[in-house]
């Protein structure tokens, strides 16, 4: 059985974030990069899946210029059997050009479950894996906290508000993973040197045309700063009073 | 031009957060025209002429057994169908569980662009614009559509719902609905422990960090938490321990919450857990640590021992409310 596991390489979540001289993009300087902490689930239950069932390949994918090979031979490393790049440069494609592109890559591969993580820590969009499935005509469960593959059929858990959605898909399908899902293992050394020889196979991205236009990114204003209303329990009452009399909030 | 809101239904009750929308798609008609079409659907009628007083000029609802639960197949095919009727300029959804889901998908499906969990819209003649944050908050993007209709999410909380007295008609949607082609099938839900408000639904919220010790220690947030009428919420680092589940999780991997009211005790404020929280109306933070990050974010500060403020504020709380 072939998986596929979509990954995107992202900005490390404690990157202190700059504006780049365009005024739309993020300033890539002294930005250290990782696997989107979402597709970090992905890959883990892939994996794990793979060993249950003693065989299968999976196959990791990411779309970008050269600078997404490191992200894919983390992937390989942690144990995914080969690589997809996706080449394209262009320096924010929107969600539906990328799942247009994984898409195109993905129509004859013959994957049984196509992985996202449910969000990019990035654009924070959540859209790839939904419109994937969409245009491979596939069935896609988003956002899944657990799984557990019963022969042709996967059954699920998502979270919506106040409870969980049990389902049940068949094969093949698109899944998007939530944090809880896994706790993911990371890469042995054994892992890296074998990631050095496992092939990484190179395709144009067909991104098409585009969808969103970026006009601006800006820093949030801070929020002004507060005051400490005391110490102690001595200060309850006065926060109490703040809360009712001030903020108007209880 | 018209604007579409789609309207979500759960065990055929109408949720609230889709008003918040609608309250939005009244304030965009100035710049764009009108009117406010809502689509529903249902299984039946779950009381759409109530949309009147929320906005709606018109609804279209769509029926079929089928449509009883969230289904993406036959929800995808309601949306596009109404888009069809009524070529709107935007279409908006909640950034809920159910509209983060089906946004995309209709968005494919037309081959236009979305922007998801948007925290503000103008309009300058026919032209939308959205603000949404990115980078966990740490950035906020300006988006525009190349083309019609535009798609947007908007973050629960981020926009007020407005009750007036308008009223608005019912139609029947036609929908082709092919019941085979729905290959996930829900197959039940289990509620989370007594139908609890989901943290991004939440008017207040009491979030418990690493400075409470142990999961035990969590019975003083939930006190608290029910005096205000509020829910529980957690951070990462107590999610991560087992401590709470990881729906309770508030920040860059949990939820992003913009509550009226937000309570940090015990979080010294990780720039991951600031993203979740930072829109909050108002923020108190009790933390023994005068230094502690989130206090430059908090609106009001207690500097002390939780195990002593929290119960007295609880107690506090309580003699308030009488």
């Amino acid at each position: 059985m072939l998986q596929l596991v979509c990954i995107k390489q992202v900005a490390d979540t404690e990157t202190r974030v700059k504006v780049a001289a365009d005024g739309r993009t993020l300033d890539p300087t002294g930005v250290t990069w990782i696997m989107n902490p979402y597709d970090e689930f992905a890959l883990e239950q892939s994996l794990r899946i793979k060993e249950k069932l003693g065989a299968g390949e999976v196959v990791a994918l990411s779309l970008g210029g050269a600078g997404v090979l490191t992200t894919l031979r983390n992937a390989l490393a942690i144990g995914a059997d080969r690589a997809i790049h996706l080449k394209s440069d262009a320096a924010q494609p929107d969600s539906l050009q990328v799942a247009r592109a994984i898409a195109a890559a993905a129509k004859d591969l013959g994957a049984q479950i196509v992985w996202f993580g449910k969000q990019a820590v990035d654009d924070e969009a959540g859209q790839v894996g939904a419109m994937t499935a969409e245009l491979l005509g596939l069935p896609a469960v988003t956002v899944i906290a657990a799984m557990e593959l019963d022969g042709a059929t996967v059954k699920l858990e998502r979270e919506i508000e106040g409870g969980r959605e049990v389902i049940e898909v068949p094969l093949p399908c698109v899944l998007t993973a939530d944090k809880g899902l896994n706790e993911p293992r990371y890469a042995s050394l054994k892992g890296i040197m074998a990631a050095k020889k496992k092939p990484i196979e190179e395709k144009p991205a067909e991104l098409g045309e585009p969808n969103l236009e970026i006009v601006s990114m800006t820093l949030p204003t801070a929020r002004a700063a507060g005051r400490v209303v005391g110490e102690g329990v001595a200060a309850v009452g006065e926060l109490v009073r703040l809360l009712r009399d001030e903020a108007k909030v209880i | 031009m018209s604007i579409l809101v789609f309207i979500e239904q759960r065990d055929g009750k109408l949720r609230p957060v889709s008003n918040e929308a609608l309250g939005e798609a009244t304030r965009l008609k100035a710049a764009l025209g009108g009117p406010v079409v809502a689509v529903v659907a249902a299984a039946s009628d779950p009381g759409t002429a109530s949309l009147g007083t929320w906005g709606a000029d018109e609804v279209l609802l769509a029926t079929h057994e089928s449509f009883a639960r969230y289904e993406p197949t036959g929800y995808v095919a309601a949306v596009v169908a109404a888009v069809g009727q009524v070529k709107p300029a935007a279409v908006l959804f909640a950034a809920s569980a159910m509209g983060k889901d089906l946004a995309p998908r209709v968005a494919a499906r037309l081959g236009v662009g979305l922007a998801t969990d948007c925290v503000a819209l103008s309009a300058e003649g026919a032209r939308l614009t959205a603000t949404r944050p990115v980078f966990a908050a740490k950035a906020v993007q300006t988006v525009r559509f190349p083309r019609s209709p535009a798609l947007l999410t908007l973050r629960p909380k981020a926009f007020a719902s407005v009750e007036g007295s308008g009223s608005a008609t019912v139609t029947l949607l036609p929908v082709a609905v092919d019941a085979a082609a729905a290959k996930a099938k829900v197959t039940g839900v289990a509620a989370a422990g007594g139908g609890k408000v989901d943290l991004t639904e939440a008017e207040i919220i009491v979030s418990g960090g690493r400075g409470l010790k142990g999961p035990e220690h969590f019975a003083m947030i939930e006190d608290l938490a029910a005096a205000l009428g509020g829910v529980v919420g957690a951070s990462r680092a107590v999610v991560d321990a087992g401590w709470r589940p990881h729906g309770d999780q508030v920040g860059q991997t949990g939820k992003t919450v913009s509550p009226k009211l937000y309570v940090a005790v015990g979080i010294s404020g990780a720039i991951q857990h600031l993203a979740g929280m930072t829109s909050s109306r108002c923020i108190v933070a009790i933390n023994k640590d005068a230094e502690a990050p989130i206090f430059k974010v908090a609106d009001y500060g207690i500097v002390g021992d939780a195990f002593e403020v929290v119960p007295a504020l609880t107690e506090a709380v309580r003699k308030l409310n009488g």
